[in-house]
């Protein structure tokens, strides 16, 4: 039997606020336990919640980034559970009426695009954490993450393998960075995916039975959680087994999926609107302030990168990952005299290369994105060949200076005076008759040799056309 | 409209209210008369009544973003039932 | 001095014809004698109390005293108060030293107001008698056999008992007017959002609301004066320019029209309160006010939505509650299940739990529509008759409490019963409005009957006007219960 993949994601993205969305307690990440939660983190008997603004305008700046509706009258409700890292014993979410309703995501597949339409965005506090340490056999409850601003953005179940989840989670992820409404740290659990998988009959329309993965912290673990899952499930319905809807965790050491609970013992939420909140209203002005602060969005910097430069649309779709990456583009073809393919491939290439084996970000990139330009510019005008570019590259990651600089002071202007290179073609051709002899005779390959001789010869600063062109006319001609 | 002894267990336990063997009858003859006061509402008609959750149906007021609140942790847990390393014990949470 | 009310207080600190210390000190030794009687405090803490009396002669001595500078008051024990035991009459906070002022408490701090301790009252507020209470029931000063109401039981006993000139109070259902009205004593439920709930520890969010309770009108206003005000820490704070609530205690009542619900003068009202309400409804006509019939038909409704939406609201409001930050923890138990369980179980109070139940359940899955919603709907009705009444009249004025004060244990047993004492004050809450309770005389046994007063949003100044008028004429406020005395 074929089977196809269903799958929607659930992301909760940490709002990147400077104060709690309920409260004036601090977000920063790492601070000792318990010194980051206020009266209301704790929930002291008495306390109040009063709404972050700048948590409601990120919400809003997603919202118009996915075309969504921005919901003018939203509502905050009590998601009622008993765990020790819920200080109140509810968490303030929305539920019936969330900040932000609809929208679309378009995703660049190595086979083409693809739109994934988004439910819905809301508003939520986070929770505190559970530590596991020595305590005498008890748990520790640190509750600085308490109250924290969640966005929950909510897909439909629109993917239909592993691949596309992740590119839609990459795509997001770039997004919230992009907007800057999320630091998109995912080690500090900023960007959180819940999976919920199922799979059913190709050409079957009702959607099977689905379970929940919870809490994958990384693309990767993503893409393995529901690679196993999928297996899971196709492997139980083939022998004959019926999947359970549940809520399931990812095990990474064991590249597994186990139960976490079952639809029979799902809470009950006793969702209800929040009392010690009212409605939050959005009116158009605010929405047109918010529009008017937002930078250029992936997807029409994509189209424009095509357009503009020419560029393919890969290479478009990979520089428009993150907004970092954008905009080290675009200075860098400034900079280049607007060599934007050179400009791309060098990021693409050897740029990324060194940021991954280095583990930098490209904001933090010891190659600046004017030098970049400037090392291009050097190719471009024959001042450099392929290959010394990348010697350049080498210097300024080891920051030996600007561009022209480090070409003075290592002398690694190319050579493309023909007397030069004649001289230097007749001395090779002298010191080896016997390779100029059999290059005669037919052995073509005897070429190859002579011109690395000669490049030897020139410090490999010879223009290398220049350099081939003259090596055959001299051996041709006689 | 009644609750069962099975309906009084459960939202005790929802609660989480331990009741003791034998409460439970008690709880469901108390809260049985209660729903009987209550069921006077259902006798209105309240279609098209827009649900009313405050008086003046007011609308939400916003924080700005700034660090208010000082670290009150030493305060805070001096009057908690049992801390270590600046940590809230609790019995071991299972995932 | 105790019978004095705060303007003379007031003046008499000015002049330095009594000192703060001396005013706290006298209060102190009444609270000394009467409260193992009356049981109307919670905590006192003498040493605390005198040295914000201290600090009151000191501003009263370099001139930068306010009118309400050295005056004593007690709070509600619902209002967490920095450094305080605060315990909301429950053994879940038997023990619980509040880490921060409520915004109520400190507003009267601010105002140089001294604090002579935590008042007795229903367990979180849940309660119509003061008996729900962890450390047990409040005795009415008129008949120590008779309850004090509640929720403010201990405020009002106090207050009446001269063991304070004021006190704070909350009211959700009625817990300042019934018990104001059972105990002869003035008291005000401001409208909804006037008063900062920061620090009142919630029972029900959206009825919740603190105000005033003392022996006068004018005495609430002054008081009134300090407890009101935007606050940014309450969402539901409302954003308006501070006011002067003594502004129209002087305005005279010529052509005041007072509606009178029919509802509120039918059957279950008692006959001792019917004649003692007319008799003060004659005062006021007397005073040149019209009375004109008005009908609030769905306010027969309120106590079945109050019993859904207050409960709903409480249950999530005590999850809070759980032996992990502060408060009571089971000293045995298992698992962490066990700890909540046990926890609570032996924590709160069987008021308590009874409405944490309710609430949960008319929440849960399957429910949620059939209850809440419908409780919500009836209550935007109810609200909606206030709104016509108000068309056609200037305040409604009715019974506080269907009777006087019953004797203690006497409903203990029957919790229906009991929610029906506040069956003319509930529907205040749910609309949202101001309300008051003042003393109109004395049934059969000598116990209170208090005339409920109800004004459009906002209308507290003139609310306290019109009760300040009718005690100018009358001196019900003044009566003094005879074991106190």
């Amino acid at each position: 039997m074929q089977w196809e993949v269903v799958i929607g994601l659930e992301v909760h993205a940490q709002l990147a606020t400077r104060s709690k969305i309920f409260s004036g307690a601090s977000t920063a990440f790492g601070a000792e336990p318990n010194t980051q939660a206020s009266a209301v983190d704790i929930a002291l008997p008495g306390v109040l919640p009063v709404l972050n603004r700048a948590a409601v305008e990120h919400a809003i700046r997603f919202g118009l980034a996915v075309d969504a509706e921005i919901n003018p009258k939203s509502v905050f409700a009590r998601k009622n559970y008993f765990y020790p890292d819920l200080p109140k014993g509810y968490q303030i979410s929305q539920m019936d009426e969330p900040v932000v309703k609809g929208g679309s995501l378009r995703l660049i597949l190595p086979d083409g695009e693809k739109t994934i339409r988004l439910t819905r965005a809301h508003l939520e506090e986070d929770a505190g954490k559970s530590l596991h340490g020595d305590f005498h056999g008890m748990t520790g409850i640190d509750l600085n993450r308490a109250g924290t601003p969640l966005l929950e953005i909510v897909s439909e179940p629109d993917m239909r393998s592993a691949v596309e989840a992740v590119a839609y989670a990459r795509t997001l992820h770039g997004l919230v960075t992009w907007l800057g409404i999320c630091d998109g740290n995912m080690q500090e659990g900023s960007f959180r995916c819940d999976a919920n998988v199922s799979v059913r009959p190709r050409g079957q329309a009702a959607f099977g039975t689905r379970c929940e993965i919870k809490n994958l912290n990384s693309f990767r673990f993503l893409e393995r959680a529901i690679e196993f899952e999928v297996r899971r499930q196709i492997e139980l319905i083939e022998d004959g087994g019926t999947v359970r809807q549940e809520t399931r965790l990812y095990d990474a050491d064991r590249d597994e999926t186990r139960t976490m609970r079952t639809k029979e013992d799902a809470f009950d939420y006793r969702y209800f609107p929040d009392p010690d909140l009212l409605p939050l209203v959005i009116g158009q002005q605010w929405i047109e302030e918010v529009r008017a602060s937002m930078p250029e969005l992936p997807s029409a910097m994509h189209n424009r990168l095509v357009a503009q430069y020419g560029l393919p649309a890969y290479d478009a779709s990979i520089l428009t990952a993150s907004r970092g990456m954008a905009d080290y583009f675009e200075q860098a073809v400034a900079a280049s005299g607007g060599a934007a393919k050179q400009c791309a491939n060098w990021i693409m290439g050897d740029l990324s290369a060194a940021l991954n084996r280095h583990g930098i970000d490209i904001g933090a990139s010891p190659v600046t994105a004017a030098q970049l330009g400037q090392l291009v510019a050097r190719v471009q005008d024959g001042t450099l060949s392929g290959k010394l570019g990348k010697t350049v590259f080498e210097a300024l990651w080891q920051g030996e200076g600007e561009v022209d600089v480090i070409i003075d002071n290592r002398g690694l202007r190319q050579v493309s005076d023909t007397g030069a290179i004649a001289a230097i073609v007749d001395g090779v051709l002298q010191a080896h008759p016997a390779q100029v002899a059999e290059f005669r005779a037919g052995k073509e390959k005897m070429l190859g040799f002579l011109i690395g001789q000669a490049m030897k010869a020139s410090k490999g600063k010879a223009n290398p056309q220049q350099l081939n062109e003259m090596m055959l006319a001299r051996l041709r001609a006689d | 409209m009644s609750l069962s002894l099975q309906d009084v267990e459960r939202v005790a336990s929802l609660a989480r209210i331990a009741i003791a063997p034998g409460e439970a009858e008690t709880w469901q003859s108390q809260i049985n008369g209660i729903f009987e006061l209550i069921a006077g509402m259902q006798a209105v008609d309240t279609n098209g009544i827009e649900p009313m959750a405050h008086a003046r149906d007011p609308v939400q007021r916003l924080r700005t973003d700034e660090v208010t609140e000082p670290d009150l942790r030493e305060k805070f847990q001096a009057i908690a039932p049992q801390v270590e390393a600046g940590l809230y014990l609790v019995p071991q949470v299972i995932e | 001095m105790i019978n004095e009310g705060l303007k003379q207080l007031s003046a008499a600190l000015a002049a330095r014809r009594i000192s703060s210390e001396e005013l706290a000190r006298e209060y102190l030794a009444r609270i000394d004698q009467l409260n193992p009687q009356i049981n109307a405090f919670i905590t006192v803490n003498p040493d605390a109390t005198m040295q914000e009396a201290k600090t009151a002669d000191a501003m009263l001595a370099a001139g930068t005293a306010g009118p309400l500078t050295g005056i004593p008051l007690a709070h509600k024990d619902i209002f967490c108060m920095d450094g305080w035991r605060t315990t909301c009459a429950s053994r879940m906070l038997e023990n619980f030293v509040a880490p921060y002022d409520a915004h109520v408490v400190g507003l009267c701090r601010q105002a140089g107001m001294v604090c002579l301790g935590k008042t007795n009252m229903d367990e979180f507020a849940m309660g119509s008698s003061n008996e729900t209470s962890w450390f047990g029931p409040v005795r009415n000063p008129w008949d120590m056999q008779a309850v004090p109401g509640g929720s403010s039981g201990g405020s009002a006993a106090a207050v009446a008992a001269r063991l304070a000139p004021v006190a704070t109070g909350t009211d959700t259902g009625g817990s300042i007017r019934q018990p104001a009205a059972m105990t002869g004593i003035t008291g005000l439920k401001p409208t909804y959002g006037v008063v900062s709930r920061y620090g009142m520890i919630a029972f029900a969010s959206s009825l919740d609301q603190a105000g005033p309770m003392a022996r006068s009108a004018e005495d609430c206003a002054m008081l009134m004066n300090a407890m009101a005000g935007f606050d940014a820490r309450d969402s539901t704070s409302l954003e308006r320019e501070r006011e002067d609530y003594t502004r129209d205690l002087g305005q005279p009542l010529a052509g005041l029209r007072i509606g009178l619900p029919k509802e509120f003068f039918a059957a279950g009202l008692s006959g001792d309160v019917a004649r003692a309400v007319d008799e003060a409804l004659a005062e006021y006509r007397r005073l040149g006010a019209v009375t004109v019939e008005v009908s609030l038909p769905s306010s027969a409704l309120s106590i079945p939505v109050y019993y859904v939406l207050a409960p709903a609201e409480a249950s999530a409001n005590l999850s809070r509650f759980d032996g992990v930050r502060y408060g009571h923890r089971a000293a045995e138990y298992g698992d962490l299940t066990d700890m909540y369980q046990k926890t609570r179980a032996e924590g709160f109070g069987a008021e308590v739990k009874r409405r944490i139940m309710i609430g949960t359940y008319v929440l849960s899955h399957g429910y949620y529509d059939a209850y809440y919603i419908k409780a919500q709907k009836i209550r935007r009705l109810i609200a909606e008759d206030f709104a016509k009444a108000f068309a056609e009249c200037d305040v409604i004025m009715g019974p506080t409490a269907p009777e006087t004060a019953f004797d203690l244990g006497a409903k203990n047993s029957d919790p229906v019963a009991m929610y029906l004492s506040d069956i003319y004050t509930i529907a205040v809450n749910l609309a949202g409005l101001p309300g008051m309770s003042i003393p109109c005389g004395f049934d059969s046994r000598q116990r209170p009957v208090g005339l409920q007063l109800i004004g459009n949003y906002f209308g507290e100044a003139r609310l306290l006007g019109i009760a300040h008028q009718y005690q100018l004429a009358t001196d019900w406020h003044q009566r003094v219960p005879a074991a106190v005395a």
